[in-house]
């Protein structure tokens, strides 16, 4: 329980953080640190140099301009809780935000760091790709950006660059016509999900104009379950649709079997999460 | 009724003593929640090194060579250790608690994943961290044995070399290489003859899981020996200090007068803190060696993964009973998993603790019970987690298997427990297997808990759920406990009775001191010790400090563990304050000059009865014994007492449980839970609470999450809080406490122990309503913990998490 010998470097900006990433080998980025330090205390990561970026001004703060939310990599989960913003016009995140892991890794653990670090069990990278974020990427070259969609490639593997920095994370305020659910299933306090399902559904009338459909920890990475997106594109959802798309659900699951429980049970749940989700997306979206 | 009130049923500031009743807040409370507390891992001492464990990656290897030179060669490391070194010693290996051998650090052999195999001693914990990972152990695979019952088949891998062909174990003959007891209570004929003629036979099986204890604080010590006095002091968590004395001292022989051990404050105990573990051993070989203190500390993965287990009993309950469900006969069989040592920490008679008290809260006219021991690759121990010695399984399999017969017959399992009950009147009640159980009161209190909860109209509302298919379980235990070991007839450890002992002290200004043989570990015994001497010598309990866990200073007693210290620590103080009354007596007699019989007990004083004002308070009766006292009598005022109980005493309860089930997830939640205890005279009521509160918890954690598994190979997995449940308030179910009192007739103030009943109750009552929830289905028994996973699979071979659409 103790880290093999590191160096510390606390960053003081973005371009200081580039450099350090550019110059010293295997360094590893700090953010809260929540899911880094427990793997170094098991020696399972050993990073020789670890580069703080928390208080770097750049990476915090929530903005909104126009329709578009800015969140900087850096704001912690309950300070994603806590935005009035957020609360009135990103609801998702903030329900999200208040089912991560325990009260202190909430104090610590950012949404940055939760999105990069690349654990399935993450809960914010699946939030992502149901509200269909963009994240603002800067490396030695200036700054990209770079959709949530395709951005999630395997275990522990991004599409972001060993000396690239999440900087900011930016999505379109909810419409009046669009409803959320949140859905996610753990043994306790602290642990990883089960499974879980952020969904966004955007009404045309009684009609399912659009639907986006997250999955945590039951695959590689965080996944949208296309082909039950599809099946509820363009149509008037009622249970024996929301039937039909939990099938598709299981058959995108592909989870790894551990304590929480075997493949099978994984994907079912995985399946009634999505079904809770919609239910009280469309719910939302129609009030 | 919810009592979170009328636990203040004797607020403080209405008893001037803050005596026996008194809902007296925690004396030790104000270091603790000030950070004021002293654990082991607080000590530091000048020069002290640090301790680090080289840990086994395999269940059963051969060690083929250790290389210890990359590891000698960072700086900062004083020395690295293996088998090989304390043989000289005679010290890599050690006797356990039960009879048996284990060892010390793992020679030739490794027996289970994460064994000791070699300890570094550094400057700091951080090189130590770095030294271990520097010795090279070579290791050879061998066959593993995880499965108990496999453990005596004919090809089973033989783990435990240096038995081979020792057939005469410490309790009985061995049948197989891997077997290490065989023990039974009862008659056996007599019972199989009723099963042959019975009406009705029911019969369950069940796994107990391996579970762990898993106190807040891990184990540790600091051990310092001064090489110019050959004196040994050791710091260390232990629910026992002054037999780890004992031990210390046989094993090192070093004069016990001359080892003296700390039991610092302690954070939780459950039975993990009773045995004496090899980084005990090591940590005085080293400090020994070295001349310097040396600390160890394990971190809590070694604490799952290496010290004391509970439970990992596979358990068989069978009752014969007449067609109106009245039982004529119980038969319990036992496969009980004890991992490579037997290092069960048991009264040494008892190779299954006491696991005879099987016959639970009934009149149960003839039982056998059968319990085998074998050996796995699995780290040792077996001890009581909250309970006394295996009384928790007990419970389990009597209380499940009733519910199994109430269900058999149709006879609803309120009643079918009504039928069965041992009678008040028939209290003192000798039991089947051999126990007298000295009080109780069964009747009352099921009745009491049934109104409560409005029973029958739980059965009602969950007949309407399940006509609607919904998932709603009610589950119902009488449980009878037996703690307070015990009678030095037929309870020692390593040989020495299991007594326990009080010394008590009154100062010239009427203020005490009082020393006792048990040790705290968050039971608040500075608390109620000073409450049961406030009352007998009417001295405020705020004026009385109580010391325990010091061996130099404390008298010898067996310690805390399976609910002893009210039962036989909490008699040996009353004893021992009505010596010091009956002194007390003669010099007021003596000032008042009357003679003793003239004279009466009021509270605080002697009064010369029936003459108002002629009285002598215990404050003036203190300073006279320092120089006021009649002729030839002794100066001060002190009495010890060493306490052997007559018998051991019998708390019981009745626990109801509701439960709801999410057919869709599995998961459950504990929509109520009514907990009604005995626990005799009651001393401090927040106290029980708050005991209850913390064994209900416990309980719900064991029942609905913890589990030790292991794969195949012998990996142990969940051995991290990440998967190892310790429930937070967010798990928590809100508790519902009651009680009844019935005191026990032998116990010196009439009381019995209360820490373990909630643990002992709550989790059979978990497993009740599980399967209640299913029972009209046809399940009779789910094995736990009754996690949302293990449940949506029974959900699912029943067919219930279909959807219509």
């Amino acid at each position: 329980m103790i880290t093999s010998q590191f160096q510390y470097h606390k960053a003081s900006s973005i371009e200081d953080a580039i450099q350090k990433l550019q110059n010293e080998e295997d360094a590893k980025l700090l953010a809260g640190g929540h899911s880094l330090l427990p793997m170094m205390k098991l020696r399972f990561a050993e990073p020789p140099y670890l580069i703080d970026i928390n208080d770097i001004p750049e990476l915090q703060g929530i903005d909104l301009q126009g329709d578009t939310i800015r969140i900087g990599a850096m704001t912690t989960e309950n300070e994603l809780i806590a935005s009035e913003i957020l609360q009135q016009h990103c609801p998702l995140l903030v329900e999200a935000a208040k089912l991560v892991a325990d009260p202190q890794v909430r104090n610590r653990g950012t949404i940055g760091g939760d999105i990069v670090h690349g654990d399935p069990g993450n809960d914010h990278p699946a939030v992502m790709l149901a509200l269909d974020a963009n994240f603002i990427i800067q490396g030695p070259d200036g700054k990209r950006e770079q959709p949530a969609n395709g951005f999630f490639l395997g275990t522990y593997w991004n599409e972001i660059a060993e000396d690239e920095i999440l900087v900011a994370i930016e999505v379109k305020a909810q419409k009046d016509n669009q409803g959320f659910g949140y859905h996610k299933l753990k043994r306790k306090t602290g642990d990883y999900a089960v499974a879980g399902s952020p969904v966004m559904l955007t009404l045309d009338g009684d009609k399912c104009s659009d639907i986006r459909i997250g999955l945590t920890n039951v695959a590689p990475m965080a996944i949208r379950a296309t082909e039950a997106e599809n099946l509820l594109k363009g149509q008037e959802i009622d249970s024996a649709l929301i039937e039909k798309a939990a099938e598709q659900v299981i058959a995108a699951c592909e989870p790894a079997e551990d304590l929480r429980g075997s493949s099978e049970y994984k994907s079912h749940m995985a399946a009634e999460m999505v079904r809770r989700s919609i239910q009280d997306a469309l719910q939302r979206a129609r009030s | 009724m919810d009592n979170a009130n009328d636990a203040n049923n004797a607020p403080e500031q209405d008893d001037p003593i803050k005596g026996v009743g008194c809902a007296r807040k925690r004396k030790e409370d104000a270091r603790f929640i000030q950070g004021k507390g002293n654990y082991v891992d607080d000590i530091k001492m000048p020069g002290m090194l640090f301790a680090d464990m080289v840990r086994s990656p395999y269940a059963h290897a051969r060690i083929k060579s250790i290389n210890k030179e990359k590891a000698l060669a960072l700086p900062g490391v004083h020395a690295v250790l293996t088998a090989d070194d304390l043989k000289p010693l005679n010290l890599h290996w050690m006797p356990t608690l039960a009879g048996d051998v284990q060892a010390v650090l793992a020679d030739e052999k490794v027996h289970f994943q994460y064994q000791e195999v070699a300890v570094v001693v550094a400057d700091n914990r951080y090189i130590a961290a770095d030294a271990i990972e520097l010795v090279e152990v070579e290791y050879e695979e061998l066959p593993v044995l995880v499965d108990a019952h496999k453990a005596m088949d004919d090809d089973a891998p033989i783990l435990r070399e240096d038995l081979v062909g020792k057939m005469d174990g410490a309790h009985s003959k061995r049948v197989h290489d891997n077997h290490i007891f065989n023990w039974q209570a009862g008659d056996k004929d007599a019972t199989d003859r009723v099963f042959e003629q019975a009406e009705v036979t029911v019969k369950q099986d069940m796994y107990y899981p391996r579970v762990h204890p898993s106190p807040l604080e891990t184990c540790g010590c600091v051990a310092s020996f001064d090489k110019v006095n050959e004196h040994l002091t050791v710091y260390i968590t232990s629910q026992a200090p002054h037999v780890v004395r004992t031990v210390v001292s046989m094993l090192s022989g070093i004069p016990e007068s001359k080892v003296r051990i700390v039991s610092p404050d302690i954070g939780g105990g459950f039975g993990n803190k009773v045995g004496v573990y090899p980084g005990y051993v090591v940590s005085i070989v080293a400090s020994i060696v070295l001349g310097v203190p040396v600390k160890w500390v394990e971190n809590r993965m070694e604490h799952l993964s290496t010290t004391a287990f509970a439970r990992d009993y596979h358990m068989t309950g069978e009752i014969a009973a007449d067609s109106d469900g009245r039982i004529k006969a119980l038969r319990v069989n036992v496969l009980a998993d004890h991992g490579a040592f037997d290092a069960c920490a048991d009264p040494s008679k008892f190779p299954a603790g006491l696991m005879h008290i099987c016959t639970g809260s009934y009149d149960v006219p003839v039982a056998h019970l059968n319990v085998d021991g074998v050996y796995t690759n699995k780290a040792p121990g077996g001890v009581a987690y909250r309970c006394s010695f295996r009384v928790t399984e007990a419970v389990y399999v009597i209380e499940r298997t009733m519910d199994v017969l109430a269900q058999k017959l149709g006879i609803d399992k309120a009643e079918i427990r009504r039928r069965n009950f041992i009678k008040a009147e028939q209290f003192p009640y000798q039991t089947a297997l051999g126990w007298e159980i000295d009080s109780g009161d069964y009747h009352t209190a099921l009745e009491k808990v049934l109104e409560a909860c409005d029973y029958e109209g739980l059965r009602r509302e969950q007949q309407e759920k399940r006509e609607k298919g919904e998932l709603m379980g009610i589950g119902l235990v009488t449980f009878t406990e037996i703690v307070g070991a015990g009678p030095t007839r037929n309870c020692d450890i390593l040989g020495v009775g299991m007594f326990d002992s009080a010394e008590i002290r009154v100062h010239p200004t009427g203020s005490v001191i009082a020393r006792m043989g048990t040790i705290t570990q968050g039971q608040g015994h500075q608390t109620t010790y000073a409450q049961i001497i406030a009352s007998e010598l009417g001295i405020p309990s705020d004026e009385i400090s109580i010391e325990e866990g010091d061996t130099d200073t404390a008298p010898y007693g067996l310690g805390t563990y399976g609910s002893r210290s009210t039962p036989v620590g909490g008699a040996a103080t009353a004893v021992a304050a009505r010596k010091i009354r009956a002194k007390a007596q003669k010099i007021a007699a003596h000032l008042l000059e009357v003679s003793e019989q003239d004279l009466e007990w009021d509270v605080d004083r002697f009064k010369v009865k029936g003459v108002p004002g002629q009285e002598k308070t215990m404050k003036e009766i203190a300073w006279a014994a320092y120089n006021d006292r009649p002729e030839g009598m002794e100066p001060g005022l002190e009495a010890v007492d060493y306490y052997d109980p007559p018998n051991f005493t019998y708390p019981f309860g009745t626990y109801l449980c509701v439960v709801d089930i999410d057919k869709y997830t599995g998961v459950t939640k504990v929509r109520r839970f009514y907990a009604l205890d005995d626990c005799g005279t009651r001393i401090n009521p927040m106290i029980i609470e708050g005991q209850i509160h913390g064994g209900l918890n416990e309980g719900f954690a064991v029942a609905m999450g913890q589990e030790l598994p292991f794969d195949e190979q012998g990996n142990i997995l969940g051995n991290t809080l990440m998967d190892y449940f310790i429930p937070t308030f967010v798990e928590t179910p809100k508790w519902e406490t009651d009680y009844t009192v019935t005191p026990s007739p032998h116990h010196p103030i009439g009381a019995k122990g209360v820490a373990e009943s909630p643990h002992v109750g709550s989790i059979p009552t978990f497993t009740s309503a599980i399967v209640d929830a299913f029972s009209h289905l046809g399940t009779t028994h789910l094995d736990m913990p009754h996690n949302a996973f293990r449940l949506w699979q029974h959900i699912r071979e029943l067919g219930l998490d279909k959807r219509t659409g």
